[in-house]
């Protein structure tokens, strides 16, 4: 169905890379070994043992010193970047900035823009900005409902015509069930995923924050983890009734943990995602009604953040998502109950990830690399790959470096990120997305040659 | 003490403090002359974005009779209706220089984060569902009058404790003054896990006879159309205190304002076993008292400031003014 190219970035100049004595990691393939690996011409041109390739002069060295890690880069199906409409909070060239700089070469951009994403020439026009400013690939899903209104179908087809990955009204649910079930009829004849925000507003309805003793406590209205996970149950049953392909989005807790994994176990087409605030943050963390904490789903109990880890091990939950959301300052420096939902997660989300999980020996590294790299193939999109002949979307870190999250500022224009201030280890240090050097860390060992 | 935030805060001292202080300046209450110059030439100002005749007129006269100025501001006709946000106003009053800013919000936390954005200190009058200290210090303030001592007292609240910022601020309140703390009314009404606050939960008043004290809490009629419970007439009947529930050894409290017939029938309104008048008026000095604590630094042992001879005319919108003020604040409790 696809005559374009599903995911689009502006062209940068294909980079002359030699990484020499890079420890690879490539999770997919198992590899992990030193070697000399060559970037030309958008592509992996040559892989060798380490210290064996020469540097020619039109090339740029990059010593890894047997320390450096080079890894696929990371993909992230679920990010806003608020364009059109909200520019004020973040927009592609910022959006994919952050992106860039967490070590992501591929990201999904969400429709809940202003106008929202659910007509074909509103899609091609933000397709041409991000072929003038996306600094790694963007892919787009389109609205499920005109509006998100949840009353009229979109014309998906068409979308899918003109490169929508698949669909999602992600910032609110499909409340009737009747109306996702057509989605999910029509997702026959156009394809793509449909990708979904599950909650029940009539049990999250005036809800601020996860229901337990912290809410009882702060007078704030809570939100049950039951209005997620009883919606995961009715569309992963929806899902398996038409036999379509459906994607969780955001999962916060254990009990839709279960749903999906039992919908999995009965055959359901259902993947799911979570983020790396529900794997590292629990509710505890809204005491001080810090509004950076406010998210949506919120965050929630140590039990559902230890079942969200389980499920990201075990492969219930297919992949992380951060789910990058950003605000204004003037917008987020409100009363809590005032306060939009969302953080972002882009710039942090694989050093918070490695500190709090891979090296306390939660997960192992590698697991970690899969899933952050999962969510393309769940799109219908090609993994990124360390071999040759691949297209150069590679991520090279330093797993020692410590930084302190935002203590140099933001690529993102929005500062809205829970991690704030948290002392991380694992950095970035140079991401290129399809053989372009899309990010560069201001580190030593990557000053120019 | 730097700003009065939530009852959380505190701990059992310092409400013995602030208690034993309003003590002190209920007998000024008393007097002919009701005012003292301990506030003098400060500014409290009262900002308040939610309808409030009560709370803020208390606080109002609790400013004037310690002699400070006192400026009222409501969000309603102000440039809040303009779009204004809070952090803003807080910024544009805050150039008035007020040393004390008296905060109702409908927002949980609201006055902790006015205190990180100003100098002056700020008086949680109420943030949301969140908290109501002044009513928690006020309540315990009365009901120390009536009993003599809280502790060991059972206490129950009944009610709307799921939007009550007064059910809060006065189960950690009793709490902390000894008291064990029960609180009672439609499931829908009482949050889940509000047992975390220390409390005890009960969806019938069938053992409210154990109660030393019953706390009614006000029943807003929008619940019903919220569906919170299916009809006013069905609440009255299963947690109205009435003549039948409330026994004659108990004490009554409520903090108004009383809807009668719905969670308080008339007759217990004007039995004797209520003390809501009584809340009423240890308004003003208990709020005096957070005033005094917050300004003066009565804590740390200061003084206020000695009343300049002659003043007493100069200041204070025209009223008199006791001299020597200190048989009052610096006294011993009565």
């Amino acid at each position: 169905m696809s005559a374009v190219e599903l995911l689009i970035g502006a062209e940068g100049a294909p980079a002359r890379l030699l990484l020499r004595d890079v420890r690879a990691i490539d999770p997919r393939t198992s590899l992990a070994a030193r070697l000399d690996v060559r970037v030309r011409q958008g592509a992996i041109a040559e892989l060798a043992d380490p210290e064996t390739l020469v540097q020619d002069e039109h090339e740029e060295l990059i010593d890894g010193g047997g320390r450096l890690a080079l890894v696929p880069a990371f993909f992230d199906p679920h990010v806003h970047l608020r364009t059109p409409g909200q520019e004020h909070k973040e927009d592609i060239d910022t959006g994919t900035r952050a992106a860039a700089a967490g070590g992501f070469a591929g990201v999904i951009a969400m429709p809940n823009t202003d106008p929202v994403l659910d007509s074909a020439p509103l899609l091609r026009s933000v397709r041409d900005a991000a072929a003038r400013q996306a600094h790694v690939r963007v892919g787009f899903l389109a609205a499920i409902t005109r509006g998100l209104a949840g009353e009229q179908l979109t014309e998906m087809a068409e979308l899918r015509r003109e490169g929508a990955l698949g669909f999602t009204d992600d910032g609110k649910p499909v409340q009737s069930a009747g109306m996702l079930r057509k989605a999910l009829q029509y997702q026959r004849l156009c394809g793509g995923v449909i990708a979904l925000h599950e909650e029940d507003p009539t049990l999250s309805r005036g809800g601020h924050m996860n229901e337990g003793a912290l809410s009882a406590a702060l007078g704030i209205a809570g939100i049950p983890t039951l209005a997620e996970s009883t919606m995961v149950a009715r569309d992963a049953a929806i899902a398996g009734y038409e036999g379509a392909r459906v994607h969780f989005q955001h999962l916060s807790c254990a009990a839709s943990v279960n749903a999906l994994a039992a919908a999995k176990t009965a055959g359901v087409r259902a993947s799911g995602e979570v983020s790396p605030h529900h794997l590292l943050l629990t509710d505890e963390a809204v005491r001080s009604l810090d509004t950076r904490m406010k998210m949506h789903p919120p965050l929630t109990a140590e039990e559902d953040r230890i079942a969200l880890i389980e499920g990201l091990r075990d492969g219930t939950i297919d992949c992380v998502a951060t789910d990058h959301a950003p605000h204004a300052r003037d917008e987020k420096e409100v009363p809590f109950e005032q306060a939009p939902m969302g953080t972002t997660g882009l710039e942090t989300a694989f050093a918070a990830l490695y500190t709090e999980l891979v090296l306390p020996g939660v997960l192992p590294l590698e697991l970690l690399l899969e899933r952050m790299g999962a969510g393309a193939a769940l799109f219908g999109l090609p993994a990124n790959a360390i071999e040759p002949g691949a297209s150069a979307n590679l991520a090279l870190l330093d797993l020692d470096a410590e930084w302190i999250a935002g203590e140099h500022g933001w690529h993102s224009r929005a500062e809205n990120c829970c991690f704030a201030g948290r002392l991380l280890r694992g950095r970035v240090l140079l991401t290129l997305s399809a053989g372009a050097i899309s990010h560069r860390d201001r580190h030593p060992a990557m000053a120019e040659a | 003490m730097n700003h009065l935030l939530s009852i959380a805060d505190l701990d059992r001292q310092a409400i013995e403090r602030i208690v034993s202080q309003a003590e002190r300046f209920a007998e000024v209450s008393d007097r002919d002359i009701k005012k003292v110059p301990a506030l003098r030439g400060r500014m409290v100002l009262n900002l308040f974005y939610e309808a409030s005749t009560r709370t803020r007129s208390s606080f109002e006269l609790a400013a004037k009779r310690l002699s400070a100025d006192v400026v009222n501001f409501a969000a309603s006709g102000s440039s809040v209706e303009k779009g204004e946000s809070l952090k803003d106003t807080v910024l544009t009053l805050s150039a008035h220089k007020p040393d004390a800013i008296v905060l109702r919000t409908p927002w949980a936390g609201a006055s902790e984060l006015v205190s990180r954005w100003c100098s002056a200190a700020i008086v949680n009058a109420g943030d949301g569902k969140h908290e109501h200290p002044t009513q928690a210090l006020l309540d315990v303030y009365t009901l120390r009058r009536r009993l003599g001592e809280i502790d060991g007292a059972r206490i129950w609240i009944v009610g709307d404790v799921a939007h009550s910022r007064v059910a809060r601020s006065n189960v950690l309140a009793f709490q902390r003054m000894g008291a064990q703390v029960t609180v009672a009314g439609p499931p829908t009404l009482i949050p889940r896990e509000i047992e975390a606050l220390g409390c005890e939960v009960r969806y019938t008043l069938d053992e409210l006879h154990r109660a030393d004290v019953v706390y009614a809490l006000r029943m807003q009629h929008e619940r019903m159309s919220e569906t919170w419970v299916p009809s006013i007439r069905e609440y009255a009947a299963w947690y109205q205190i009435n003549a039948q529930r409330l026994k004659p050894d108990q004490v009554l409290m409520h903090p108004g304002p009383v809807n009668r017939g719905v969670e308080l029938s008339g007759e217990v309104v004007d039995s004797p076993q209520a003390i809501i008048t009584a809340q009423v008026e240890a308004g003003v000095v208990v709020r005096m008292a957070v005033l005094y604590e917050l300004l003066a630094g009565a804590h740390e042992g200061a003084h206020p400031p000695p009343a300049p001879a002659g003043a007493a005319s100069a200041a204070g919108a025209g009223a008199a003014e006791i001299q020597n003020p200190s048989g009052v604040v610096e006294g011993q409790p009565a």
